[in-house]
Protein backbone atom coordinates (compact mmCIF):
# COMPACT_ATOMS: atom_id res chain seq x y z
CA UNK A 1 0.00 0.00 0.00
CA UNK A 2 0.78 3.23 -1.01
CA UNK A 3 1.70 5.98 2.09
CA UNK A 4 2.82 9.21 1.97
CA UNK A 5 6.19 10.49 2.35
CA UNK A 6 7.78 12.73 5.20
CA UNK A 7 11.17 14.34 5.14
CA UNK A 8 13.38 15.33 7.54
CA UNK A 9 15.25 18.84 6.90
CA UNK A 10 16.95 19.36 10.18
CA UNK A 11 14.36 19.12 12.53
CA UNK A 12 11.81 19.90 10.62
CA UNK A 13 9.49 17.61 9.10
CA UNK A 14 8.18 18.17 5.61
CA UNK A 15 5.23 16.32 4.24
CA UNK A 16 3.60 16.64 0.99
CA UNK A 17 0.62 15.02 -0.08
CA UNK A 18 0.92 14.46 -4.15
CA UNK A 19 -1.60 11.80 -4.51
CA UNK A 20 -5.92 11.71 -3.39
CA UNK A 21 -6.21 11.41 0.07
CA UNK A 22 -8.15 8.49 0.72
CA UNK A 23 -9.17 8.00 4.21
CA UNK A 24 -6.63 4.49 5.09
CA UNK A 25 -4.01 7.09 3.21
CA UNK A 26 -4.79 10.16 5.81
CA UNK A 27 -5.16 7.72 9.03
CA UNK A 28 -1.43 5.71 7.67
CA UNK A 29 0.05 9.47 7.66
CA UNK A 30 -1.03 10.05 11.19
CA UNK A 31 0.53 7.02 12.51
CA UNK A 32 3.48 8.11 10.66
CA UNK A 33 4.12 11.46 11.42
CA UNK A 34 3.42 10.94 15.21
CA UNK A 35 6.36 8.20 14.75
CA UNK A 36 8.68 10.40 13.09
CA UNK A 37 8.22 13.50 15.55
CA UNK A 38 9.37 10.90 18.76
CA UNK A 39 12.19 9.55 16.70
CA UNK A 40 13.58 12.93 15.30
CA UNK A 41 12.46 15.26 18.37
CA UNK A 42 11.51 17.25 15.25
CA UNK A 43 10.09 20.95 16.39
CA UNK A 44 8.05 22.35 13.65
CA UNK A 45 6.15 20.07 10.80
CA UNK A 46 5.19 21.74 7.54
CA UNK A 47 2.41 19.43 5.99
CA UNK A 48 1.98 21.03 1.52
CA UNK A 49 -1.31 20.56 0.69
CA UNK A 50 -1.13 22.22 -2.61
CA UNK A 51 -1.86 19.00 -4.74
CA UNK A 52 -4.68 18.38 -2.76
CA UNK A 53 -7.87 19.99 -4.74
CA UNK A 54 -10.91 17.59 -3.06
CA UNK A 55 -11.80 17.21 0.68
CA UNK A 56 -14.79 15.72 2.58
CA UNK A 57 -15.35 15.71 6.51
CA UNK A 58 -13.17 13.20 6.96
CA UNK A 59 -9.74 14.09 5.72
CA UNK A 60 -10.89 17.89 7.24
CA UNK A 61 -10.91 16.02 10.80
CA UNK A 62 -7.86 14.03 10.25
CA UNK A 63 -5.88 17.37 8.83
CA UNK A 64 -6.79 18.99 12.47
CA UNK A 65 -6.00 15.76 14.42
CA UNK A 66 -2.33 16.02 12.77
CA UNK A 67 -2.18 19.02 13.40
CA UNK A 68 -3.46 19.08 17.16
CA UNK A 69 -0.78 15.53 17.50
CA UNK A 70 2.07 17.30 16.60
CA UNK A 71 1.56 20.18 18.73
CA UNK A 72 1.17 18.09 22.22
CA UNK A 73 4.19 15.98 20.79
CA UNK A 74 5.80 19.92 21.24
CA UNK A 75 5.78 20.34 17.15
CA UNK A 76 4.44 23.61 15.44
CA UNK A 77 2.08 22.52 13.10
CA UNK A 78 1.85 24.78 9.84
CA UNK A 79 -0.76 24.22 7.09
CA UNK A 80 0.12 25.07 3.77
CA UNK A 81 -0.99 25.93 -0.18
CA UNK A 82 -4.54 25.10 0.34
CA UNK A 83 -6.39 25.47 -2.60
CA UNK A 84 -9.51 27.79 -3.31
CA UNK A 85 -11.90 24.97 -3.56
CA UNK A 86 -10.56 23.39 -0.41
CA UNK A 87 -10.50 25.94 1.69
CA UNK A 88 -14.29 27.29 0.56
CA UNK A 89 -15.41 23.45 1.09
CA UNK A 90 -13.96 23.44 4.28
CA UNK A 91 -15.66 26.78 5.59
CA UNK A 92 -18.98 25.38 4.34
CA UNK A 93 -18.66 22.15 6.21
CA UNK A 94 -18.12 24.52 9.32
CA UNK A 95 -14.12 23.06 9.95
CA UNK A 96 -12.45 26.73 10.39
CA UNK A 97 -9.64 24.55 11.71
CA UNK A 98 -8.95 26.73 14.68
CA UNK A 99 -5.94 26.58 16.40
CA UNK A 100 -4.07 25.43 13.08
CA UNK A 101 -1.81 28.05 11.58
CA UNK A 102 -1.08 28.12 8.16
CA UNK A 103 0.83 29.87 5.66
CA UNK A 104 0.78 30.17 1.27
CA UNK A 105 3.45 28.41 0.54
CA UNK A 106 6.19 26.14 1.70
CA UNK A 107 8.20 29.06 1.55
CA UNK A 108 6.58 30.77 4.11
CA UNK A 109 5.67 27.88 6.48
CA UNK A 110 9.27 27.46 7.02
CA UNK A 111 10.12 31.15 7.59
CA UNK A 112 7.08 30.53 10.47
CA UNK A 113 8.75 28.11 11.97
CA UNK A 114 12.16 29.64 12.02
CA UNK A 115 10.30 32.96 13.81
CA UNK A 116 9.11 30.84 15.99
CA UNK A 117 12.34 28.38 17.37
CA UNK A 118 14.22 31.94 17.23
CA UNK A 119 12.65 32.52 20.41
CA UNK B 1 -64.06 26.35 -44.77
CA UNK B 2 -61.85 27.36 -46.66
CA UNK B 3 -61.73 30.69 -47.98
CA UNK B 4 -59.72 31.66 -50.62
CA UNK B 5 -57.60 34.89 -50.03
CA UNK B 6 -57.17 36.20 -53.91
CA UNK B 7 -58.21 39.52 -53.41
CA UNK B 8 -55.76 40.08 -50.43
CA UNK B 9 -52.92 38.52 -52.56
CA UNK B 10 -54.39 40.38 -55.47
CA UNK B 11 -54.17 44.02 -52.93
CA UNK B 12 -50.76 43.19 -51.70
CA UNK B 13 -49.50 42.33 -55.19
CA UNK B 14 -50.92 45.16 -57.24
CA UNK B 15 -51.13 48.21 -54.72
CA UNK B 16 -47.83 47.53 -53.01
CA UNK B 17 -46.65 50.73 -53.65
CA UNK B 18 -49.77 52.55 -52.51
CA UNK B 19 -49.93 50.47 -49.71
CA UNK B 20 -46.07 50.76 -48.75
CA UNK B 21 -46.61 55.04 -48.67
CA UNK B 22 -49.74 54.62 -46.52
CA UNK B 23 -48.64 52.65 -44.45
CA UNK B 24 -45.44 54.55 -43.97
CA UNK B 25 -47.58 57.28 -43.17
CA UNK B 26 -49.37 55.48 -40.86
CA UNK B 27 -46.52 54.42 -38.89
CA UNK B 28 -45.21 58.17 -38.81
CA UNK B 29 -48.42 59.08 -36.91
CA UNK B 30 -48.22 56.66 -34.31
CA UNK B 31 -44.59 57.22 -33.41
CA UNK B 32 -44.87 58.95 -30.02
CA UNK B 33 -41.10 57.88 -28.19
CA UNK B 34 -38.16 59.38 -29.38
CA UNK B 35 -36.66 56.39 -30.69
CA UNK B 36 -39.21 55.95 -32.91
CA UNK B 37 -39.32 59.14 -34.46
CA UNK B 38 -35.63 59.12 -35.47
CA UNK B 39 -35.69 55.72 -37.29
CA UNK B 40 -34.20 55.83 -40.21
CA UNK B 41 -36.48 56.42 -43.53
CA UNK B 42 -34.58 53.77 -45.83
CA UNK B 43 -34.46 51.01 -42.79
CA UNK B 44 -38.19 51.39 -42.05
CA UNK B 45 -39.48 51.33 -46.01
CA UNK B 46 -36.92 47.60 -46.10
CA UNK B 47 -38.36 46.89 -43.23
CA UNK B 48 -42.21 47.40 -44.37
CA UNK B 49 -41.20 46.11 -47.91
CA UNK B 50 -40.15 42.86 -46.89
CA UNK B 51 -43.03 42.42 -44.37
CA UNK B 52 -45.76 43.13 -47.39
CA UNK B 53 -43.62 40.44 -49.58
CA UNK B 54 -43.74 38.14 -46.89
CA UNK B 55 -47.02 38.38 -46.22
CA UNK B 56 -48.65 37.98 -49.45
CA UNK B 57 -46.47 34.76 -49.49
CA UNK B 58 -47.67 34.17 -46.46
CA UNK B 59 -51.26 34.67 -47.20
CA UNK B 60 -50.38 32.92 -50.90
CA UNK B 61 -49.98 29.36 -48.95
CA UNK B 62 -51.61 29.36 -45.52
CA UNK B 63 -55.07 29.27 -44.15
CA UNK B 64 -55.51 32.87 -41.40
CA UNK B 65 -56.24 30.17 -38.65
CA UNK B 66 -53.24 28.47 -37.77
CA UNK B 67 -50.35 30.37 -37.68
CA UNK B 68 -47.85 27.90 -36.77
CA UNK B 69 -47.81 26.19 -40.08
CA UNK B 70 -44.54 26.46 -42.55
CA UNK B 71 -46.17 29.61 -44.77
CA UNK B 72 -45.96 31.85 -41.38
CA UNK B 73 -42.77 30.80 -40.50
CA UNK B 74 -40.57 33.40 -42.35
CA UNK B 75 -42.75 36.34 -41.49
CA UNK B 76 -42.69 35.09 -37.54
CA UNK B 77 -38.98 34.98 -38.10
CA UNK B 78 -38.70 38.42 -40.05
CA UNK B 79 -41.30 39.81 -37.09
CA UNK B 80 -39.38 38.43 -33.88
CA UNK B 81 -35.43 40.32 -35.90
CA UNK B 82 -37.64 43.75 -36.16
CA UNK B 83 -38.94 43.31 -32.96
CA UNK B 84 -35.36 42.70 -31.09
CA UNK B 85 -33.65 45.37 -32.77
CA UNK B 86 -36.61 47.66 -31.67
CA UNK B 87 -36.48 46.42 -28.23
CA UNK B 88 -32.86 47.38 -28.51
CA UNK B 89 -33.53 50.84 -29.92
CA UNK B 90 -35.86 51.76 -26.79
CA UNK B 91 -38.98 51.53 -28.54
CA UNK B 92 -41.72 51.09 -26.64
CA UNK B 93 -44.04 47.70 -26.70
CA UNK B 94 -47.45 49.76 -28.20
CA UNK B 95 -44.91 50.93 -30.32
CA UNK B 96 -43.14 47.73 -31.02
CA UNK B 97 -46.99 46.14 -31.83
CA UNK B 98 -47.50 48.92 -33.68
CA UNK B 99 -45.62 48.18 -36.80
CA UNK B 100 -48.23 45.53 -37.42
CA UNK B 101 -51.56 46.94 -36.35
CA UNK B 102 -50.86 50.21 -38.12
CA UNK B 103 -50.86 47.75 -41.33
CA UNK B 104 -54.76 47.26 -41.29
CA UNK B 105 -55.78 50.46 -42.30
CA UNK B 106 -54.05 51.29 -45.38
CA UNK B 107 -54.88 47.24 -46.44
CA UNK B 108 -58.30 47.90 -45.85
CA UNK B 109 -58.14 51.16 -47.25
CA UNK B 110 -57.22 49.64 -50.21
CA UNK B 111 -59.04 47.00 -50.66
CA UNK B 112 -62.15 49.47 -50.46
CA UNK B 113 -60.51 51.30 -53.39
CA UNK B 114 -59.97 48.11 -55.20
CA UNK B 115 -63.54 46.10 -54.83
CA UNK B 116 -65.71 48.78 -54.50
CA UNK B 117 -68.14 47.71 -56.90
CA UNK B 118 -68.78 44.37 -55.59
CA UNK B 119 -69.12 44.73 -52.00
CA UNK B 120 -69.79 41.30 -51.15
CA UNK B 121 -69.72 38.69 -48.26
CA UNK B 122 -66.80 37.08 -49.59
CA UNK B 123 -64.26 40.15 -49.18
CA UNK B 124 -66.03 40.72 -45.91
CA UNK B 125 -65.02 37.06 -44.33
CA UNK B 126 -61.39 37.50 -45.95
CA UNK B 127 -60.80 40.71 -44.37
CA UNK B 128 -62.23 39.15 -41.11
CA UNK B 129 -59.97 36.55 -41.64
CA UNK B 130 -56.69 38.66 -42.39
CA UNK B 131 -57.85 41.22 -39.50
CA UNK B 132 -57.46 38.25 -36.94
CA UNK B 133 -54.02 37.03 -38.50
CA UNK B 134 -52.61 40.71 -38.13
CA UNK B 135 -53.72 40.66 -34.31
CA UNK B 136 -52.05 37.49 -33.67
CA UNK B 137 -49.07 38.88 -35.16
CA UNK B 138 -49.26 41.88 -33.48
CA UNK B 139 -49.27 40.00 -30.53
CA UNK B 140 -46.36 38.01 -31.20
CA UNK B 141 -44.38 41.00 -31.74
CA UNK B 142 -45.44 42.18 -28.12
CA UNK B 143 -44.23 38.90 -26.97
CA UNK B 144 -40.87 39.24 -28.51
CA UNK B 145 -40.03 42.09 -27.13
CA UNK B 146 -40.81 41.54 -23.64
CA UNK B 147 -38.64 38.42 -24.46
CA UNK B 148 -35.73 40.55 -25.21
CA UNK B 149 -36.06 43.32 -22.65
CA UNK B 150 -36.16 39.95 -19.74
CA UNK B 151 -32.87 38.81 -21.98
CA UNK B 152 -31.18 42.24 -21.78
CA UNK B 153 -32.01 42.70 -17.94
CA UNK B 154 -30.23 38.96 -17.34
CA UNK B 155 -27.94 39.85 -19.18
CA UNK B 156 -26.84 43.07 -17.47
CA UNK B 157 -27.54 41.40 -13.76
CA UNK B 158 -24.75 39.08 -15.06
CA UNK B 159 -22.35 41.66 -15.95
CA UNK B 160 -23.35 43.79 -12.23
CA UNK B 161 -22.11 40.19 -10.98
CA UNK B 162 -18.83 40.89 -12.72
CA UNK B 163 -18.37 44.03 -12.28
CA UNK B 164 -18.80 44.44 -8.96
CA UNK B 165 -15.84 42.44 -7.77
CA UNK B 166 -12.56 43.83 -8.57
CA UNK B 167 -9.78 42.18 -6.00
CA UNK B 168 -7.37 44.91 -6.30
CA UNK B 169 -3.26 44.65 -5.88
CA UNK B 170 -2.54 47.76 -3.67
CA UNK B 171 0.83 46.92 -3.23
CA UNK B 172 3.24 43.78 -3.70
CA UNK B 173 1.81 41.27 -1.15
CA UNK B 174 -1.88 42.98 -0.41
CA UNK B 175 -5.03 42.60 -2.01
CA UNK B 176 -7.80 44.86 -1.62
CA UNK B 177 -11.71 44.35 -2.35
CA UNK B 178 -13.65 47.26 -2.26
CA UNK B 179 -17.60 45.58 -1.80
CA UNK B 180 -20.70 47.32 -2.98
CA UNK B 181 -24.46 46.81 -3.07
CA UNK B 182 -25.71 44.40 -1.12
CA UNK B 183 -24.00 41.31 -0.04
CA UNK B 184 -26.34 38.10 -0.76
CA UNK B 185 -25.22 34.30 -0.73
CA UNK B 186 -24.60 34.13 -4.71
CA UNK B 187 -22.43 37.25 -4.59
CA UNK B 188 -20.44 36.01 -1.26
CA UNK B 189 -19.47 33.33 -3.56
CA UNK B 190 -18.51 34.83 -6.40
CA UNK B 191 -16.56 37.46 -4.17
CA UNK B 192 -14.96 34.44 -2.09
CA UNK B 193 -13.84 33.10 -4.93
CA UNK B 194 -12.39 35.74 -6.61
CA UNK B 195 -10.70 36.72 -3.47
CA UNK B 196 -8.76 33.37 -2.98
CA UNK B 197 -7.92 32.72 -6.81
CA UNK B 198 -6.02 36.04 -6.80
CA UNK B 199 -4.67 35.50 -3.51
CA UNK B 200 -2.88 32.28 -4.83
CA UNK B 201 -2.36 34.09 -8.08
CA UNK B 202 -0.32 36.79 -6.54
CA UNK B 203 0.88 34.86 -3.51
CA UNK B 204 -0.15 37.86 -1.17
CA UNK B 205 -0.46 37.28 2.43
CA UNK B 206 -2.80 39.88 3.60
CA UNK B 207 -6.45 40.71 2.02
CA UNK B 208 -8.45 44.03 3.01
CA UNK B 209 -12.69 43.41 3.07
CA UNK B 210 -13.56 47.30 2.30
CA UNK B 211 -17.35 47.02 3.16
CA UNK B 212 -17.66 50.80 2.87
CA UNK B 213 -20.43 50.54 0.30
CA UNK B 214 -22.32 48.13 2.14
CA UNK B 215 -25.40 49.36 2.57
CA UNK B 216 -26.56 47.35 5.45
CA UNK B 217 -25.20 44.05 7.83
CA UNK B 218 -27.41 41.64 9.26
CA UNK B 219 -26.65 38.50 10.21
CA UNK B 220 -26.60 36.55 6.92
CA UNK B 221 -24.26 39.23 5.50
CA UNK B 222 -22.25 38.91 8.74
CA UNK B 223 -22.06 35.19 8.52
CA UNK B 224 -20.55 35.89 4.97
CA UNK B 225 -18.32 37.75 5.79
CA UNK B 226 -16.90 35.65 8.58
CA UNK B 227 -17.01 32.58 6.35
CA UNK B 228 -14.89 34.43 3.59
CA UNK B 229 -12.69 35.88 6.49
CA UNK B 230 -12.06 32.07 7.58
CA UNK B 231 -11.30 30.65 4.27
CA UNK B 232 -8.91 33.03 3.50
CA UNK B 233 -7.02 32.43 6.84
CA UNK B 234 -6.96 28.44 5.60
CA UNK B 235 -5.35 29.38 2.47
CA UNK B 236 -2.60 30.93 4.95
CA UNK B 237 -3.37 34.80 4.37
CA UNK B 238 -4.42 37.05 6.62
CA UNK B 239 -7.90 39.70 6.33
CA UNK B 240 -8.39 42.61 7.17
CA UNK B 241 -12.11 44.12 7.33
CA UNK B 242 -12.44 48.25 6.44
CA UNK B 243 -14.92 50.29 6.10
CA UNK B 244 -17.37 49.91 8.89
CA UNK B 245 -19.28 52.74 9.42
CA UNK B 246 -20.81 53.77 12.91
CA UNK B 247 -24.37 52.28 12.05
CA UNK B 248 -23.14 49.04 10.91
CA UNK B 249 -20.61 48.76 13.75
CA UNK B 250 -23.73 48.94 16.15
CA UNK B 251 -25.89 46.86 14.40
CA UNK B 252 -23.33 44.07 15.01
CA UNK B 253 -23.09 44.60 18.04
CA UNK B 254 -26.74 44.42 18.50
CA UNK B 255 -26.96 41.56 16.16
CA UNK B 256 -24.56 39.81 18.94
CA UNK B 257 -22.54 39.22 15.95
CA UNK B 258 -18.94 38.03 17.09
CA UNK B 259 -16.21 39.19 14.63
CA UNK B 260 -13.97 37.07 17.19
CA UNK B 261 -10.43 37.34 16.85
CA UNK B 262 -10.62 39.16 12.77
CA UNK B 263 -8.76 42.64 12.52
CA UNK B 264 -11.21 45.54 11.38
CA UNK B 265 -10.47 48.94 10.67
CA UNK B 266 -12.37 51.94 9.86
CA UNK B 267 -11.10 52.88 7.02
CA UNK B 268 -9.12 51.60 4.20
CA UNK B 269 -6.71 53.92 4.29
CA UNK B 270 -5.88 52.88 8.12
CA UNK B 271 -5.79 48.78 7.24
CA UNK B 272 -3.33 49.42 4.16
CA UNK B 273 -1.33 51.52 7.07
CA UNK B 274 -1.64 48.01 9.15
CA UNK B 275 -1.25 45.64 6.16
CA UNK B 276 2.06 47.57 5.07
CA UNK B 277 3.15 47.48 9.03
CA UNK B 278 3.22 43.44 9.18
CA UNK B 279 4.95 43.21 6.21
CA UNK B 280 7.61 45.10 7.92
CA UNK B 281 7.43 48.12 5.46
CA UNK B 282 8.04 51.62 7.86
CA UNK B 283 5.76 54.33 7.55
CA UNK B 284 5.84 57.31 7.97
CA UNK B 285 3.61 59.00 10.70
CA UNK B 286 1.32 61.40 9.62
Amino acid sequence: MDRIPILQMARTLLVTVQVDMHDQLAVRLLDDLTTMITKTRARGVVIDISALDMVDSFIGRMIADVAATSRILDAQTVLVGMQPAVAITLVELGMALPGVRTALDVERGMEMLDDHGDH
Amino acid sequence: MAISNNRIIQVLQSSQVQLLADWIKALRATATSQAAAVIGDAELQAQCQEFISLLSAAVAGGNFDNLVEEPWRPVKEFLAGVSRSRSRQGFSPSETAMFVFSFKEPLFANLRRAFDAHDDAQLLGEMWGCLRALDKLGLYTTEIHQQAREELIRLQGEEMLELSTPVIQLWDGILALPLIGTLDSSRTQIVMEALLQQIVATRSPIAILDITGVPTVDTLTAQHLLKTVAATRLMGAECIISGIRPQIAQTIVHLGVSLGDIVTKASLADAFRIALKKLGHSIPVS
